[in-house]
């Protein structure tokens, strides 16, 4: 128990100490506006991707309709402080947000969810362009022209926290009871089920959480970026999204971080090419899954835990 | 009415093809029952009606339980896993990419509850049931000498290795039944004689009730207290080991006509 | 009535052109369990060559379409020569990610080179229209029509009929097995690749004719519409793909003839969610159960 605490203490620390590097660096000019605006990008993608990585990589559930969830959130947190222009009402918009996709990821998941393969990518991905059509034909939601003017509550230090939050919540699932169901519904459906596990209920359970943590970063997208757009949430934000999770490594959380952050940067130093930015980052994009077909990370996984049993292990031998 | 398992009348239907019919059968407490027939008679269907893989056509089978008993037609399979039925399958299907202990625990999840907001905040109480389950899946594995193995990942474990593991993740989940399909396919004499310990160290220290599917005599007729013969879906004999080897009807099946 | 009869021309029409597309991503992945995201993007490529062809060098329709197929042919054997090919012993889901990156590459590389403006496409048949029992039906619709069920029909006879087809069906049911046989796997899969892209460069001339503007993102929507349609049909299978585009087509002008074109696409997935919890392996799919 005393090393739990240990290994739990060691994260906090990095967690607060990356918090105030960027404090730092933000304070002494080092990241400007236009670094720090990358840097809220990166994170919002990273609890996109971490979400999704959660429903294919670990629950082994192809589903390519993340954006919905997404805009799901974002389209609350607009509508909501439009209204309610606090601090205390962009919360709200949060939760409001995460209970709306949890019950349309119920709505999606409990029929789809039986299906395999290409074809729950299919059906997810019909069922969140559902989702976008529907906003943009809403009067509510501003049709295609989207929402303005949204009132920013969220700065970075709000997005830093809520990866922290959300990345939390998901390696805890992950490695615990209920991420041990998860995986064995991924290795073999019909060995986990003579094992007393209900699939339907944690396929279910990994999509829920992916799509409400889906919902926060639409949330903080929309009130970083005060502007949105039904088609900011097409197949294409889906799919951007998905480059994240396999270029990182499906199966690895530590390779989510990693990959949206080469994508972040790689896509900022890119604006300075223009026209060409596309050309390079699909190269790129080719390139790196043909000499790199399971991703940066592969599987592989940041733990303190490991790391501090291997400098033990290290001690023992040389003493 | 000691009969812990009570199958009557059980059919299975593919299309046309009935590849279970009428079969009734029943398994005592602490009793070990083997299942033959030759290749295509029905075993493994059967196996799949009464561990829910999938639903008979008609029939029914009946667990006793301590407070009466409990009808498992139509259940799911997590349920009836839940209720104390636990199988192996006849081309092993260990959970591949993850290590031998995590197998074990997998098959614990149901019989221990931790709430999601515990779990996903780590408060005391999770770590304390985590340690629990551990503890318990490593003592699981120390009796089956895999204790070495906890964290080699089941893909990497050698084929006799797997086909143990597979006994140990269905006793993990405390079942009354075990339904053994096949364990000794693949593996050559010596090995089949010492799972022929491991099985009956496995009747006699857990209390449990094991049906298996076995083509191979030698540990059949050693082991099985009662032999049930399938052939073409359907029930041909059954008895003891001596009088199913004196059934001419069996000896027909197994040799053809000329014999 | 005649509107319905109306709709129903329209709707073939524009099925056809999805049919033809489909047929590409059907025997893709028929072969090699690929969803070749790029496939929409060769049908881009076929409608720019027809555009150039029939610009520049004042090529018939004939010869257009023919060397629209030619070319779409050779770059989707070269798509696959170079991005597929080394990733056929990875994961899936890796391919798939190449497969986009292809199609950002064509898209964008297409507009980087040529402009990203729509441009109208030459009409090289004069429109005619016909009124048959007051439905409206032009020239254009015909030949569509009829060009997209002759290549239907050429091309269940290859499958069906020649070495080539049949070693195609065997490398879809089991590569290994096949090679043991003596098949070239590698050549059956480009073969493959050069017929579904072929098929794609013709669609990309007939629609540049229906529709009569063409940019470089064109691909992007009717090559998901495409792939619905084969999933829609059973994904794998030859006439469930043009099945598969003939629903999507007529589903499409239907919900668009009622008044609900903004919700077009919505009723479309609507359509094939319902039908895969139905049919979980589309149409004409075999629903294969795992065995235990």
């Amino acid at each position: 128990m005393k090393a739990n605490v240990k290994y739990n203490l060691v994260w906090l620390i990095m967690m607060v100490a990356g918090f105030y590097l960027m404090n730092t660096l933000i304070l002494v000019g080092v990241i400007d506006s236009f670094i720090e605006n990358m840097l809220v990008t990166i994170g919002i993608n990273i609890i996109l991707a971490t979400g999704l990585n959660l429903i294919i990589g670990f629950a082994g559930q192809f589903s390519l309709g993340h954006a919905g969830f997404m805009a799901i959130g974002a389209y609350a947190t607009a509508i909501v402080t439009q209204t309610a222009s606090t601090p205390g009402g962009f919360y709200a918009s949060i939760f409001i947000g995460i209970v709306i996709s949890i019950i349309a990821a119920l709505i999606v998941g409990v029929p789809t969810l039986r299906l395999r393969g290409d074809y729950l990518a299919i059906a997810t991905m019909g069922a969140s362009e559902i989702i976008r059509i529907l906003i943009n034909n809403m009067k509510i939601t501003g049709g295609a022209a989207g929402m303005f003017n949204i009132p920013q509550f969220a700065d970075w230090p709000t997005v830093y926290i809520m990866v922290c939050v959300t990345t939390i919540i998901i390696v805890n699932f992950i490695h615990s009871r209920a991420g041990r169901a998860v995986k064995s519904v991924r290795e073999d459906e019909i060995a986990a089920e003579a094992m007393g596990i209900n699939v339907t209920k944690w396929k279910l359970a990994a999509f829920v959480l992916g799509a409400s943590t889906a919902a926060v970063a639409g949330s903080l997208h929309a009130s970083y970026l005060q502007t949105i757009a039904p088609n900011d949430f097409g197949i294409m934000e889906s799919i951007s999204i998905l480059i994240i999770v396999v270029l990182g490594g499906v199966g690895s959380i530590t390779g989510t971080f990693v990959a949206a952050v080469v994508l972040g940067v790689l896509d900022t130093v890119l604006q300075n090419f223009g026209a060409l930015r596309m050309v390079i980052y699909a190269a790129a994009l080719i390139l790196i899954m043909i000499f790199k077909p399971s991703g940066l990370l592969g599987t592989w996984e940041l733990s303190i835990k490991k790391i501090f049993s291997r400098s033990k292990r290290k001690e023992r031998v040389e003493s | 009415m000691s009969k812990l398992l009570q199958v009557e009348n059980l059919v299975k239907n593919f299309g046309g093809l009935t590849a279970v019919s009428n079969v009734s059968l029943h398994l005592d407490n602490n009793e070990l029952v083997a299942l033959i027939g030759p290749n295509g008679a029905g075993k493994t269907t059967l196996f799949n009606l009464l561990t829910g893989v999938i639903p008979a056509s008609s029939g029914s089978i009946v667990l006793s339980g301590e407070n009466g008993t409990y009808p498992l037609n139509g259940k799911r399979a997590y349920k009836i896993a839940d209720m104390g039925l636990s199988r192996t399958f006849q081309n092993i299907r260990l959970f591949k990419n993850l290590s031998v202990l995590d197998n074990v625990l997998i098959a614990m999840t149901s019989k221990f509850k931790e709430g999601f907001i515990p779990t996903i905040f780590r408060f005391p109480s999770y770590y304390k049931t985590e340690a629990r389950l551990v503890a318990e899946a490593k003592k699981l594995l120390a009796i089956f000498e895999l204790t070495d193995d906890v964290d080699v990942l089941a893909k990497n474990l050698p084929y006799g290795t797997q086909r143990r593991l597979e006994i140990v993740r269905a006793l993990a989940t405390k079942p009354q039944i075990l339904f053994l399909d096949e364990p000794a396919a693949g593996m050559n004499p010596e090995e089949t004689a010492n799972l022929t310990q491991l099985i009956l160290k496995v009747q006699h220290s857990f209390h449990i009730t094991i049906l298996l599917i076995e083509h191979d005599m030698s540990l059949v007729m050693n082991l099985a207290q009662c032999i049930y013969v399938l052939d073409h879906g359907s029930l041909l004999a059954q008895g003891t080991p001596d009088e199913i080897q004196a059934n001419p009807a069996v000896i027909k099946a197994y040799l053809g006509e000329e014999a | 009535m005649e509107t319905f009869f109306q709709q129903i021309i329209n709707g073939l029409s524009l099925g056809s052109i999805y049919a033809l597309l489909a047929l590409g991503y059907t025997m893709v992945y028929g072969i090699i369990k690929l969803i070749n995201f790029a496939h929409g993007d060769i049908y881009m490529l076929g409608a720019f060559w027809g555009y150039y062809v029939i610009n520049v060098w004042h090529f018939n329709f004939i010869s257009a379409l023919l060397s629209a197929m030619l070319v779409g042919a050779a770059s989707g054997v070269i798509i696959e020569y170079f991005a597929y090919r080394p990733l056929r012993r990875s994961p899936r889901i890796t391919a798939l990610i190449t497969a986009i990156g292809v199609s950002f590459l064509l898209e964008n590389g297409m507009s980087y080179l040529f402009s990203s403006n729509t441009r109208d496409f030459p009409q090289i048949i004069k429109q005619v229209n016909y009124h048959i029992g007051g439905v409206l039906i032009s020239n254009i619709q015909i030949l569509i029509l009829v060009t997209a069920c002759v290549l239907m029909v050429l091309l269940q006879l290859i499958i069906k009929k020649t070495k080539m087809g049949r070693a195609m069906r065997a490398v879809s049911v089991d590569p290994d097995a096949a090679e043991l046989v003596g098949i070239n796997i590698n050549w059956t899969i480009s073969f493959t690749f050069a017929l579904g892209s072929a098929l794609a460069g013709a669609a990309g001339v007939l629609i540049g004719l229906y529709y009569n503007s063409i940019d470089p993102l064109m691909g992007m929507t009717p090559g998901i519409k495409a792939f619905v349609a084969a999933v829609l049909g059973g994904i794998g299978s030859v006439p469930g793909a043009s099945v598969g585009g003939f629903i999507i087509g007529i589903l499409e002008t239907f919900v668009q003839s009622i008044g609900l074109s903004a919700y077009k696409d919505a009723v479309v997935y609507f359509v094939l969610i319902v039908i895969l919890l139905i049919l979980p392996a589309g149409i004409f799919g075999k629903n294969t159960k795992e065995k235990v």
